[in-house]
């Protein structure tokens, strides 16, 4: 065997070897989404969406408060931890070469390592017991801090990749400081901040431990952050330990509907990053 | 001709290493001033400290005086951000900014700082690609990214970003190295139109075009100022041996 061949082989042989480790990759993925769909497609319905959960012995009704219950909450836990998030990124960025930004760092990835249901602990104590009551607030909150160090983490990646020749240029200009890092800097990054904060919403949306004991659930149709909420994790684990058939249905066709509701948030979040960015079109050329 | 820009005693360091070395240097108004030197010799810095730039970079400082105008832009009193709009700066690779069409380019400087009034800024616009020479190919799709752009367009882009924030002096660090001969040529009459209006300061590795374009020029060797002098003189009778041997193409 000559050394061209040779060399012929072994490239075969790593490529074979790389998709046999993209199908691993990828397998579980589509298997559980395969098995999601094969298990709830029958039970998606109109009502799923529309209609209250049924007493416990009657068949029927649906996920409405636990769908909107968890769209309210992600969309609170956003307003705390995409701020929070995409500033501290910010000033690590920009501003963190410093001790104080090596400390921040290391708390922010402690923090992302941090169990989720120490954090829903955290916001029990710090929420639910002064007002003695849960509330669609104190899960929010839990999970926007689950938010914070992943945004904090993507938004620092990002801006860092700005090349400094922008910043020059907008500081040339005679733009100061905050206007090129909010306008040019923050604008230039925003379609990886953009991916960074639907990863994160999209692990805020699948956690179920931080809101057993701050959102905590609920039977009934409410969108006040004041009161105990229902939303489609918890819901599912409900009906999922339950003994009845019919709420195993259902929480198999919630669980559909909590991949749907990541999935398309993934999608528009790419549609908007295209939509916003000239970049793309730059590129095409 | 008087004076814009008088430096006296200039010194700077990037963290402890000095690489300029009491540099004095006057910028003359309405031509252009080339400075010439081997690589890392101190032009890029030194031009970036008349505008107030060599301060953006972490570790760096300066010393001595720069006078715009007589006025001190290093005293305690001045914004850096000011200075910057009174002195334009070209860079070496062009930067459009990615996100931006063509009109938000040039319009950037002013946008930016929140100049909303529309039909002015369509104005400064077409007045500032007119100055770069670039507004007969573009003035049909002012609407598509910066980015777009050939390499010498982008430039000239830069160039008429620069211009439209309405600057009294152009720095431009080696604005022609990343362009080919043609796209050097546009950008080399440029110069001789802007001269016109605007004290400019060019820096350059092509001695060829430091004798085209400028009217005076300084020699750069390990950070300091060897001879400034007319061009004509320069290139040939230098009055130092180093700017000799550089100009021989000795070493550098």
């Amino acid at each position: 065997m000559n050394t061209y061949d040779r060399r012929q082989l072994v490239s075969r042989v790593m490529l074979g070897l790389c998709v046999v480790c993209v199908v691993v990759v990828i397998a579980p993925l589509l298997l559980i989404i395969g098995y999601l769909i094969y298990q709830g497609i029958s039970s998606i319905n109109p009502a799923l969406f529309t209609q209250m959960p049924k007493p416990v012995g009657e068949t029927g009704g649906g996920m409405a408060n636990a769908i909107a219950g968890s769209l309210l909450l992600l969309g609170l836990a956003s307003c705390f931890g995409v701020v929070v998030g995409v500033m501290t990124g910010i000033y690590l960025a920009e501003f963190g070469d410093n001790r104080f930004g090596f400390f921040v760092r290391f708390f922010s990835e402690t923090l992302n390592s941090t169990p989720s249901i120490v954090i829903g602990i955290f916001a029990y104590t710090i929420i639910v017991v002064p007002t003695r009551h849960f509330s669609a607030l104190a899960g929010a909150f839990a999970l926007g801090v689950i938010m914070v160090p992943i945004i904090a983490r993507t938004t620092e990646d990002m801006i860092r990749l700005v090349p400094t020749s922008l910043r020059e240029a907008s500081l040339a200009l005679g733009v100061n400081k905050w206007r090129t890092i909010f306008r040019v800097v923050l604008r230039t990054a925003s379609p990886g901040i953009l991916t960074g904060i639907m990863l994160a919403l999209a692990r805020a949306a699948g956690e179920t431990a931080p809101l057993l004991f701050t959102a905590f659930g609920s039977r009934f149709w409410t969108l006040s952050v004041n009161e105990p909420i229902s939303s489609l994790p918890v819901q599912i684990y409900t009906y999922a330990i339950s003994p009845y058939e019919d709420w195993h249905r259902q929480a198999w066709a919630g669980a559909l509907v909590l991949i749907g509701i990541v999935v398309l948030m993934g999608l528009a979040a790419r549609f908007l990053a295209a939509k916003s960015s000239l970049v793309r079109g730059a590129r095409r050329r | 001709m008087k004076n814009r820009v008088e430096v006296h005693d200039l010194s700077a360091w990037f963290d402890e290493q000095q690489v300029l070395f009491d540099i004095n240097v006057a910028i003359e108004d309405k031509c252009v001033t080339a400075i010439i030197g081997p690589s890392g010799c101190g032009k890029s810095t030194f031009i970036r400290c008349v505008n107030r730039m060599h301060e953006t970079v972490p570790g760096a400082r300066m010393s001595g005086r720069v006078l715009l105008d007589q006025d001190d832009i290093y005293a305690p009193v001045v914004d850096p951000v000011a200075i910057r709009k009174r002195i334009g700066m070209v860079f070496q690779r062009p930067n459009p900014f990615p996100t931006m069409s063509i009109f938000d380019n040039v319009a950037a400087g002013l946008k930016l700082n929140g100049f909303r009034r529309n039909a002015e800024l369509q104005e400064i616009v077409q007045r500032s690609l007119e100055q770069a020479a670039l507004w007969d190919q573009v003035k049909d799709r002012l609407g598509e990214a910066g980015a777009s752009l050939s390499g010498g367009q982008q430039q000239r882009l830069c160039i008429a970003r620069a211009l439209a924030v309405e600057p009294e002096i152009l720095l431009m660090d080696e604005p022609c190295s990343a362009l080919d001969p043609a796209a050097t040529q546009r950008v080399e009459d440029l110069l001789v139109e802007l001269q016109n209006d605007y004290a400019i300061v060019i820096v350059t590795h092509n001695m060829q075009q430091a004798a085209r374009v400028s009217k005076y020029t300084g020699f750069f060797l390990n950070g300091s100022l060897i001879e400034f002098d007319d061009t004509s003189r320069i290139f040939t009778i230098p009055r130092d041996k180093r700017t000799e041997d550089y100009i021989t193409g000795r070493f550098g």
